[in-house]
């Protein structure tokens, strides 16, 4: 693996076809570094999810490539590795909301990304309990995430995604739920933990207001990448 | 971390409820094939019970279990004289129904060939054998006569000196033990008024005789009661059970008897077959059919009810295959809330059928054989069920998660 944690070429995506087709992306290339925070910022309708989904593996580019850590991942439509294994190792998600999984608890909800990663039970749940101590919810460990406030079931969800150590988090407005103070302390997070850890952090964002939080940031306009 | 009792406890009243409804599901195919086994038992029960060697009944016929069968009392001599045969009794069975305290009392009359067979082979828990040559019965406990009780069946009064458990006749009505006699008198028992007329008929007929013009002596006796009439046959026997000396040839003694020409012949097993093919086997049939109809909606059912747990879990499958979880994570949510469920349903149909049957009118028989089938087919519909449930996870997408 170099030192590049995405390298993304001339992407595209078309939804449809015939009448139907709309172009989601049109060839988008990019690279992002280890320990970088990068913000993709654009208004609704861009594409900024599609590459976002495009890139954590979700969604099958019509063209282009993907590598991640070096490791070319996709081609087009055709996946150059078991894309479920990959995202398990290498690749963090957080959305807009937290996605918790409503029959864990806080610290089950990160314990079971690494269980599902093979590492054992014991050594995931100590690991879990420090990543909730490590973003400050380790006091609510034990709570069901509908006993969590928004902010809370965030930092879980922010936790889950640093489970495996991954290489790139992916975070598709991770803060549209939250309130300003509390948004800005989720990105303040993802810098830590991409300056502290190494990991490649690609941020989709409406909010403005911690633009100063990132490293660079990449606009995106009808499907078109700028700035990269 | 086990997902699926996570999920199970997060939603336990919900899961506790459908898995009590899948356990009076599988209640009803255990109870089914219960009444199934009971139905086959009580048909044979009294073959098994009696261990005759062989079964000698009136020519042509299936025996007594079967159809109508009569022999001559007489017949039971001439058995005894067969080379083999160490003993031979009569066989008397019909079933009556009779008001008692106001309720319908159905008794399968079996007669005993006092004082040979004093009932020493029946389970008694109560009371005691019969030891008078009338008059006395001993019933099976479900026909609910208390011990003293009396009981009148024609002209006679009976009392019940002693009680058994389980003796059930096919028709799975209880038994009352008389002797032989006894149930024969009830058996043809015929009311005064009828007794009257017949003798005036028989009188008739000899006084119209030549035999009765010359020797009127004749005409009075007809006049008299039939017991009393030497050239009336004793009334008729339904069989004529028969044992056979150890290491005799029950081939050739059954020959020898068939060769009469007047009576068939069978062993226990053959007339155990017969019953099985005869009386019982359409309802065996049905109740297997129906068995068979049950299963397959307990499958249908549960089929949906896990396939409905994984509906409500899809946007969780879906949050899992994004975070990468191989197939066999997802498979195994599934498949073990299907085999949870199925178990533990399993395990209530069980405890709730051992009280529950006992009420039944007819027996319910539980043996440990049809358990461990049950518990198959349960793994086996579990299984099933979950596959749609599994298959409806396969097709979820990673991405599902982000609508």
């Amino acid at each position: 693996m170099n030192g590049l944690a995405v390298e993304a070429k001339d992407l595209r995506k078309v939804y449809g076809h015939d009448n139907t087709e709309v172009v989601a992306l049109k060839g988008a290339t990019f690279t992002v570094a280890r320990g970088e925070v990068v913000a993709l910022l654009g208004p609704s309708g861009a594409g900024k999810s599609t590459l976002l989904t495009a890139v954590g593996l979700i969604t099958q580019p019509t063209a282009g490539t993907v590598s991640i850590g070096g490791v070319p991942v996709v081609d087009g439509p055709r996946e150059l590795v078991d894309v479920r294994a990959f995202r398990r190792q290498h690749i963090g998600f957080v959305f807009q909301k937290a996605n918790l999984i409503p029959f864990l608890n806080a610290v089950e909800n990160v314990q079971v990304a690494m269980e599902i990663n093979d590492v054992p039970s014991r050594e995931a749940r100590r690991r879990a309990q420090e990543l909730l101590d490590y973003l400050g919810v380790a006091d609510r460990a034990d709570h069901l995430p509908t006993e969590l406030s928004g902010g809370q079931q965030q930092r879980i969800a922010v936790a889950r995604a640093l489970a495996n150590r991954p290489s790139l988090i992916l975070a598709d407005e991770p803060t549209a739920a939250l309130d300003s103070q509390r948004g800005r302390q989720v990105m303040e997070l993802f810098a830590r933990v991409a300056h502290e850890q190494g990991a490649a952090v690609i941020v989709v964002t409406h909010d403005h207001r911690a633009l100063d939080v990132f490293d660079r940031h990449l606009e995106m306009e009808d499907g078109e990448l700028r700035g990269a | 971390m086990n997902l699926a009792l996570r999920d199970i406890r997060h939603q336990l009243g919900r899961f506790v409820l459908t898995t009590v409804g899948v356990g009076l599901l599988l209640m009803t195919v255990m109870g089914m094939g219960g009444i199934y086994r009971g139905l086959v038992d009580d048909a044979t029960f009294l073959v098994d019970r009696v261990g005759a060697d062989l079964w000698v009944v009136q020519h042509d016929t299936r025996g007594p279990f079967a159809e109508v069968s009569r022999l001559p009392a007489s017949l039971e001599d001439r058995v005894r004289a067969v080379p083999g045969v160490t003993t031979a009794r009569r066989f008397v069975s019909h079933t009556i129904q009779r008001e008692y305290r106001g309720a319908a009392l159905r008794m399968t009359v079996q007669g005993l060939a006092w004082p040979e067979d004093r009932g020493d082979w029946l389970p008694l828990i109560a009371g005691r054998r019969i030891e008078a040559a009338h008059f006395e019965l001993v019933a099976d406990r479900s026909l609910g006569l208390a011990l003293g009780a009396t009981l009148h069946l024609g002209h006679d009064r009976y009392t019940v000196v002693g009680l058994t458990s389980g003796m059930i006749g096919q028709a799975g009505d209880g038994m009352g033990f008389f002797t032989c006699s006894d149930a024969q008198a009830i058996q043809n028992d015929a009311g005064g008024e009828a007794q009257r007329l017949e003798r005036a008929a028989r009188s008739t007929r000899v006084e119209e005789a030549d035999l009765g013009r010359s020797q009127p002596g004749l005409v009075e006796r007809a006049a008299g009661a039939s017991a009393n009439l030497p050239v009336l046959p004793q009334p008729p026997v339904s069989a004529v059970l028969v044992w056979l000396s150890p290491g005799a040839d029950a081939v050739q003694a059954a020959r020898t008897m068939a060769g009469w020409g007047d009576v068939s012949v069978y062993t226990s097993a053959e007339q155990r077959a017969l019953l099985l093919a005869g009386p019982v086997d359409k309802s065996r049939r049905q109740i297997g059919l129906f068995r068979i109809l049950l299963v397959s909606i307990s499958t249908i059912i549960m089929a949906l009810v896990i396939y409905t747990m994984t509906l409500d879990k899809i946007h969780d499958i879906a949050l899992l295959k994004l975070m990468g979880a191989r197939n066999r994570v997802l498979i195994g949510l599934i498949l073990q809330q299907a085999l949870l469920l199925g178990a533990l349903g399993y395990g209530i149909a069980w405890l709730i059928g051992q009280r529950l049957f006992l009420l039944f009118p007819r027996r319910v028989l539980i043996v440990e054989q049809d358990l461990l089938m049950l518990a198959g087919i349960v793994v086996g519909i579990s299984v099933l069920a979950s596959g749609l449930g599994v298959w409806k996870a396969m097709r979820v997408q990673a991405g599902e998660v982000l609508s």
